[in-house]
């Protein structure tokens, strides 16, 4: 039923009706008639973020931990651009977002008028799409609009650009109904090429899946096909730092992740295989390094619902655009069909030659002396944590790859950190959304000292919402990654990597109302450890660690999968010229 | 051919089940975007081709369904035929973009572009100018004692060669219109 209403009412009546419940924002001239709505209603909650960017990194992170699109009202000018990283951060990593943005009034548009900035034409190249919406009556259409295309086909981030005039007016609303949408990407993969993938399947000698946040994306289900998949035809699965729980890092056939900071027996398997199966990754330069080196030996299939990540970067033999949960139900089906056939004599030889590849323990670090490794704190918070309802965040560097390397997830939307961006500053405010989308489970998120200095100011934030989110830095005191490079590219001249003049964390904890642990001692770790997950509360843990630690195994900028550096080698002359202009 | 059209909500035969056989030699392909005609629309498509490096050639752009909406976008571009099939992806994965069209690989399709020649000069340049605006089927839009603008229509290497033609004769000015094209027959 159509009803008459204003615009501001509008957008918190679409709201409702799209399902939302938690809105993270900051309010401004520009959306005050929205935070006026936002007042007089129960329905949604509101976050109230110390800075825009928190605001999208927390939308992300309530979107990635739970499926559902994140939400974020903030105002024009400084509030929209202050949105800008978040937006495109959220675009590479293909996380559903809806942001709303105030715009000044539409006959001051243009004007250069206080707070006004081309919000649409700023965040064009960073949203999957936005609109700037001059009349009250469109409103409610782009609203229902705008969650439709985030979360069809590949998700991504949208916004709407509001006017205040817009706001204050009077309009029609139209409420959400069936997507007339002519935006409808296909979800169906095409039958004959998945014939022809699970041909090539039964025939393989050397098969290996490489997965992605495309599974995450697609949905629980997904993940649970993928591990039928797997299990029923016993080939060996790793997976991009995107897609890591999708399946349990606990299952046998885990070869753990793969990359430049991937394990040794993971990249080895993709460099050596004959049939990859790419099931919802993109073949990103941290997956392949020289496309031209990049798994010589292979035929390679990839299942992606984005057409134009096919053929991108690299050439594939069996293309499937669809849905990964849809692909993978009818490549269960057509595999069933043809009578479970797999080269398992072929298979069983390629698990030895794997198994040899895991005897190496590319991950094994040495825990002796008086200072923390930050593999060990890390090997330490996964033993302690194991047992917990557990979420983990995550900022950008050394930290992160440890993270991922140390960390076992069992399952989907458990592991949220910024993978396609790179950004610092992500883990804590995303950390505060998915807690508040699970207020009961415990919420980590692994730091860095000099990442979680870009968006401390969220403590407020966590404070102010009761949020317990656990802030466990490995402080080392350096930016650790661009060190290590520096190391192995510049010729140790490290240039403005040191963490100078950094806070007191316990201190700084406690000036918020927080609490804070230091921790420097291994033998201490694990009861520091312990005093952090009983806490009810958010805690900042300082974790004081080795300052020179690299973080290895390490594909060197430049070189194929197979050529990896190890712990404990020669980090001099790794790289060459031709790779040191690589990032 | 219509395999390679590029259709949104169509589950098999798009582009991307050929399998094509890469080479790394730079083709010219006009490509035909159907559009929502909406603000921004012209941004996205321009804002995709630079943000990612690919070349415009030419670019036109009109509404050709003032009840439907609909703009047509023609745009030459070049690049080998993997950036070629990736432009094709990219434009397609645009919101407000109904339909991509390669006409270079549909079928045979027409090209014609317009443009506009302002010749100056006096006595047999002129005269010969005039001569070879006749041959070329060139109109005469505006003249004075010392200039002429000629209208010509055509392929854009007719246009090309004519220019060439009229630059020793006092070729002043130029404006083209860029590329129009539809497939021939249906």
């Amino acid at each position: 039923m159509t009803r008459k209403m204003t615009g501001a009412k509008m957008i918190v009546q679409a709201l409702i009706d799209q399902g939302v419940d938690t809105v993270f924002g900051y309010p401004g001239g520009a959306v005050l008639p929205i935070y006026d709505e936002v007042f007089q209603q129960n329905s949604i909650k509101h976050i109230l973020v110390r800075h825009e960017q928190g605001a999208v990194h927390a939308a992300e992170g309530y979107a990635r931990s739970t499926g559902k699109p994140g939400v974020v009202l903030v105002t024009s000018g400084p509030g929209a651009t202050n949105a800008v990283t978040g937006l495109t951060d959220a675009l590479l990593d293909s996380i559903p977002l809806v942001v709303l943005t105030g715009q000044v009034p539409t006959f001051m548009i243009g004007s250069d008028a206080f707070q006004e900035a081309d919000t649409v034409g700023i965040t064009r190249p960073c949203t999957k799409h936005n609109w700037l919406v001059k009349e009250t009556d469109k409103l409610g259409g782009v609203l229902h609009e705008a969650f439709h295309v985030a979360t069809s086909g590949r998700p991504g981030p949208v916004l709407i650009d509001i006017p205040k005039d817009v706001q204050f007016a009077t309009g029609t609303y139209e409420p959400k109904k069936p997507s007339v949408s002519h935006y409808q990407p296909p979800l169906k993969g095409d039958m004959e090429s998945i014939t022809e993938l699970v041909a090539a399947m039964e025939t393989a000698k050397r098969p290996v899946f490489y997965t992605g946040g495309g599974v995450v994306n697609s949905g629980p289900a997904a993940s649970q096909l993928l591990r039928e998949l797997v299990e029923a035809t016993g080939f060996p699965i790793t997976s991009t730092l995107m897609g890591l729980g999708c399946y349990p890092a606990s299952g046998e056939k885990w070869l753990g992740m793969l990359g430049m900071h991937g394990l040794y027996e993971a990249n080895m398997a993709m460099h050596d295989c004959d049939l990859m199966i790419n099931i919802g990754a993109r073949f990103d330069d941290r997956i392949t390094g020289v496309v031209d080196m990049f798994s010589p030996k292979s035929t390679k299939a990839h299942i992606d619902i984005d057409p134009s990540s096919i053929n991108k970067i690299i050439r594939v033999d069996i293309p499937i655009v669809g849905d990964v949960g849809h692909v993978l139900e009818d490549m269960l089906k057509v595999w069933k069909s043809r009578g479970r056939k797999t080269n398992s004599e072929a298979v069983a030889k390629w698990w030895k030659q794997i198994d040899e590849w895991r005897s190496i323990d590319c991950l094994k670090f040495e825990q002796n002396g008086k200072v923390i490794k930050p593999q060990h704190a890390l090997a330490r918070l996964e033993a302690l944590t194991k047992k917990y309802d557990r979420y983990i965040t995550t900022e950008v560097g050394q930290h992160q790859m440890w993270a991922a390397q140390y960390l076992g997830f069992e399952d989907p939307n458990r592991w949220m950190t910024s993978g396609g961006l790179g950004t610092m500053g992500y883990g804590f405010p995303a950390s505060i959304g998915v807690q508040m989308a699970h207020p009961d489970a415990l919420v980590i998120n692994v730091a860095g000292e000099a990442s979680w200095l870009m968006n401390m100011q969220e403590m407020g934030t966590a404070m102010q919402y009761n949020l317990p989110v656990k802030q466990f830095i490995l402080n080392n005191e350096r930016l650790g990654m661009v060190r290590q490079w520096q190391e192995l590219l510049h010729g140790e001249r490290y240039s403005q990597s040191w963490s100078e003049s950094l806070p007191d964390f316990v201190k700084l904890a406690e000036a918020f109302g927080a609490k804070g642990i230091l921790c420097s001692d291994p033998d201490d770790l694990d009861d520091a450890i312990m005093e952090m997950l009983t806490y009810d509360g958010p805690v900042i843990f300082d974790c004081l660690v080795e300052k020179h630690e690299n973080c290895f195994p390490m594909i060197p900028s430049g070189k194929a999968h197979n050529d990896m550096m190890l712990a404990g080698v020669d980090t001099q002359g790794v790289i060459d010229a031709k790779g040191s202009v690589l990032v | 051919m219509s395999a390679l059209k590029i259709k949104k909500g169509s589950t098999s035969h798009s582009a991307y089940n050929l399998r094509p056989n890469f080479s790394d030699v730079i083709e010219r392909h006009t490509l035909a975007v159907l559009v929502e005609n909406e603000p921004g629309v012209l941004a996205r498509v321009i804002g995709l081709f630079s943000g990612r490096g690919y070349n415009i050639d030419s670019l036109t752009v009109a509404e050709v369904d003032h009840t439907g909406h609909r703009s047509r976008i023609t745009i030459v571009t070049s690049g080998t035929p993997q950036v070629i099939e990736q432009i094709k992806a990219q434009l397609g994965r645009i919101v407000p973009v109904h339909e991509v069209h390669d006409l270079t690989v549909e079928g045979p399709s027409v090209e014609r572009e317009l443009a506009m020649f302002k010749v100056s000069g006096t006595g047999d340049k002129r005269v010969e100018a005039l001569r070879l605006a006749d041959i070329f089927r060139a109109n005469v839009v505006d003249s004075t004692l010392e200039s002429f603008v000629f209208e010509i229509t055509g392929a854009p290497d007719k246009i090309d060669a004519f220019a060439d033609l009229m630059r020793p004769l006092g070729l002043t000015d130029v404006a083209r219109t860029g590329v129009a094209a539809l497939p021939r027959g249906d």
